[in-house]
């Protein structure tokens, strides 16, 4: 019997779980990973997880978990996988908690659970407002202890460049760089699975981690892979806004009883404190009274959105809302929110238990993804595999609060026994590809380095990064304009030329970050083209994405998946049926009471 | 004209050539940290003395300091450059590489050695798999609100960084590590392998290492309590040698 190998690229929750899954089935696997896998971006999560464990009293099910997540996501989920996922949560937080994950408790030592957006249950279970990074360690722990048995090999400050696909066009192993050597090196597998994150750094500033640059998902999308949704990505209502980044300030602040206003008075200058509460505008409680503050995203950021720029109720005139906790007690806001209280605290100078917080929204969320299939994680292309943020299962349209932890995690407890699976199928191996299939990726990566080492052109990759980001956050974010979306496209096109133009500053190998990012770069800029493209074609608003000029969810036309193919440079769209065989579609109107 | 400030920062373009520093002018303006200083020069990679050079490597990810990787020196003190923000910074700002790990390049170094340590203690709960085994161990509120701040560790090795005991003589783990292991230590099911971590901890570079200087709590970005766990796991790693010694 011949022994089958698996990589894992991408070290976050589902790539954790899947190098889990795939070691638990005595399979070795090679961890790749461009940061210690300690610090990838699901360390960012803060809120909670879902899981209807009913430990409320309030009949909560995961068939209503189920309804919640189709319904937020505008019925564009493909309801079986999702259904799964919601069955298998209740033992995923079971799995978390034996982990070691420390969850809140109530005082009988069961586990805690809090309210979140789009749903009337308390489903969340959390660990204080850092639920992200205390799931990333509990599975982090684990891995490294299957590494100790010498199952796991990690390669972190690897980066991954290309798939190695041979002459049937079948996976048959990675091309990665050492970002410290700068070393180009393939690595035979049988099978890899990608959990690479979402793209956020598209967008600029955004809540995501510097690593989201999309850029994996992007080179598998060039080599044949194909990419669903694109267009759907989600802008969460409540982040501060900075120059290097928007971070995240969490719905469970919501969840706990935080409220969203602005003063009825445009433009009024007075400490937000010594505002009357009847000259204060809680508009999402008034607009939408039976979900209040904890409407889906989607609709909280639409909301302020109307609130600043139609109304014209931005705080003293500038983007910007009160985000309000400081009615709620100090001894719960630091037992249950402290993480995240602590983040405004120390970059924004300010006390969020004393002053209300000045928020707005931002780029935070990749609902589109890599295409896979409908129950194995599979993408189109044999042997390749994706799981987490980077495929586009699960959330649809809109992705609800706390669902992403469970889809990760879920995703990659699929993929690895699906990768595992195909391996042991498999007639012949990596292990008898011709070593020509790999020196050709390897020779064609190697080429692009040295070409951008050498080239002698004038435009710095950072400035034209920005420029990408401005361009995708005001045009291709909360609402869309089909003339303003065509403008982008040529806009990219440039952006891409210049990238043909860069100068480096930086010619060495080692440690060259600026050739790496240049890279990443590249690959950016047609995501961010697949993104516009979708989002062009798309004319309705369904989920997060909004267009004016077609408001309404138009399901004779649009109830279809988005699925991007590149050939030669051209991408192409084409539509795909969304399986509603479980859930019927009906309206989804957060406003009406009932 | 834009008020500008100067950024000092040390340089060291391979772990075998010698450190040399460069001086950055940076145009100041609202809410800047070191991370947009870095972005700056990467911009415009240029001295201030006009001369080109290469943009400052550095290690950087999450930018909201949960992620533990841009820890650096900055003006001699170790903390991460996403939350140093500059109005808060003396002026010129001086920008080192952590000095008790392996400098990669400039402001980047190699901070492995901190997740062997995690592997040599067996900092994990030993599950028994993934497959459905129920519900985990009930917990009493107290036990959770002691265990996860100790949880919140992000692996910058700040406290490393400032602790006299670790230098090129001495093997000492750290606290982080050591109070990882009172965290996994009083866990419910952690507690039945309590001791394989508290061996780990008897040799060299253990605990006894520790001198007790104190410093490390007071340079942890999360508040952790480090210096009670020093003393926690000390009277654990006694009680079980004690305990060994008496079972011969």
């Amino acid at each position: 019997m011949r022994h089958p190998r698996v990589i894992v690229v991408g070290g976050g929750l589902a790539g954790l779980m899947a190098t889990i899954r795939v070691a638990e089935s005595g399979v070795p696997v090679e961890l790749f990973s461009i940061v210690p896998v300690k610090r990838s971006h699901s360390v960012c999560a803060q809120g909670g997880i879902n899981a209807a464990k009913n430990l409320k009293g309030e009949g909560d099910t995961t068939d209503k978990h189920f309804d919640d997540t189709i319904y937020g996501g505008d019925f564009l989920a493909n309801q079986p996988l999702v259904k799964g996922m919601c069955e298998a949560a209740p033992a995923i937080i079971d799995l978390l908690d034996r982990m070691g994950v420390m969850f809140n408790r109530t005082p009988e030592g069961l586990l805690d659970f809090r309210r979140f957006g789009g749903t009337l249950f308390h489903r969340t279970a959390f660990a204080g407002a850092t639920t992200g990074q205390q799931l990333l360690y509990a599975l982090d722990e684990q891995v490294r202890r299957y590494e100790s048995e010498g199952k796991v090999k990690k390669f972190e400050g690897w980066t991954f460049l290309s798939a190695v696909l041979d002459d049937s066009n079948i996976c048959r192993g990675i091309c990665a760089m050492d970002l410290r050597s700068m070393e180009v090196r393939t690595f035979p597998c049988d099978s890899a699975i990608f959990c690479t994150g979402g793209n956020g750094t598209i967008f600029g500033q955004s809540t995501n981690s510097v690593v989201c640059t999309g850029s994996a998902q992007s080179a598998l999308f060039q080599q044949g892979v194909h990419y669903a949704n694109g267009e759907f990505i989600q802008v969460h209502p409540t982040a501060i806004p900075g120059e290097d980044k928007c971070r995240l300030m969490s719905e469970s602040a919501r969840g706990e009883g935080g409220r969203v206003w602005v003063p009825k008075t445009p433009g009024d200058k007075r400490d937000a404190r010594s505002i009357p509460e009847n000259e204060r505008f809680y508009f999402l409680e008034e607009w939408y009274p039976k979900y209040g503050n904890l409407v889906p995203r989607d609709v909280a950021t639409r909301a302020i959105y109307r609130a600043v720029y139609e109304l014209k109720l931005g705080l003293e005139g500038q983007p910007a809302v009160y985000l309000d906790v400081t009615h709620i007690p100090r001894e719960v806001l630091d037992r249950k929110l402290e993480g995240i209280l602590e983040i405004y605290e120390k970059f924004m100078g300010v006390d969020p238990r004393e002053h209300p917080m000045r928020v707005f929204p931002a780029m935070h969320y990749t609902m589109g993804g890599l295409w896979i299939d409908n129950q194995h994680q599979a993408t189109n292309i044999p042997g390749i595999y994706a799981a987490g943020e980077c495929d586009y299962q699960y959330h649809g349209a809109n992705r609800l609060g706390a669902n992403s932890l469970v889809s990760c995690i879920y995703g990659g407890m699929l993929a690895g026994p699906a990768a595992v699976h195909y391996s042991r199928g498999l007639e012949v191996g990596c292990e008898n590809t011709s070593s020509h299939v790999f020196d050709r990726e390897r020779t064609r990566q190697q080429d692009q380095n040295d070409a951008l080492l050498n080239r002698q052109g004038t435009e710095n990759p950072l400035t034209i990064w920005k420029e990408l980001g401005a361009i995708m956050t005001e045009h291709v974010t909360v609402i869309r304009v089909n003339k303003a979306l065509e403008a982008v496209l040529p806009k990219l096109d440039a952006l891409a030329k210049r990238c043909e133009h860069v100068n480096l500053s930086d010619r060495t190998q080692w440690a060259n970050q600026t050739l790496q990012f240049t890279r990443e770069l590249a690959n950016m800029i047609v995501l961010a083209k697949v993104i516009t493209l979708g989002a062009l074609a798309r004319n309705e608003s369904r989920g997060a994405h909004y267009k004016p000029e077609f408001p309404e969810r138009d399901d004779a036309n649009w109830l279809k998946t988005t699925v991007a193919s590149y050939n030669g440079g051209n991408i192409t769209l084409d539509y795909e049926a969304v399986d509603t065989s479980l859930i019927p579609l009906r309206a989804r109107r957060y406003d009406m009471a009932g | 004209m834009a008020s500008t400030f100067i950024v000092k920062i040390r340089r060291q373009a391979h772990p075998q050539e010698k450190a040399h520093w460069e001086e950055f002018e940076i145009r100041d303006r609202q809410g800047l940290n070191i991370i947009t200083v870095l972005r700056d020069i990467a911009e415009n990679p240029v001295t201030r003395s006009g001369e080109g050079t290469t943009p400052v490597a550095y290690e950087a990810n999450c930018l909201e300091e949960i992620c533990g990787a841009c820890a650096m020196l900055i003006n001699g003190y170790p903390r991460q450059a996403c939350s140093a923000l500059v109005s808060n910074l003396e002026k010129p700002i001086r920008l080192e590489p952590l000095q008790k790990f392996p400098v990669v390049r400039d402001l980047a170094v190699d901070r492995s050695s901190m997740f062997e340590s995690l592997k040599r203690t067996k900092c994990w709960i030993s599950i028994d798999g993934t497959y459905p085994l129920g519900e985990g161990p009930r917990m009493a509120p107290e036990l959770q609100e002691k265990g996860y701040p100790l949880s919140r560790c992000i692996t910058c090795g700040n406290c490393l960084e400032i602790c006299p005991r670790v230098n090129e003589h001495s093997h000492f783990v750290g606290a982080a590590i050591i109070s990882q292991v009172r965290l996994f230590n009083l866990h419910p099911t952690g507690a039945m392998h309590a001791g394989e971590r508290l061996e780990a901890l008897m040799g060299e570079g253990g605990i006894a290492d520790c001198d007790n200087a104190q410093n490390c709590v007071k340079v942890c970005p999360k508040g952790i309590p480090l210096t009670e766990s020093l003393a926690a796991v000390n009277g654990q790693v006694l009680k079980h040698a004690l305990r060994s010694w008496l079972q011969g």
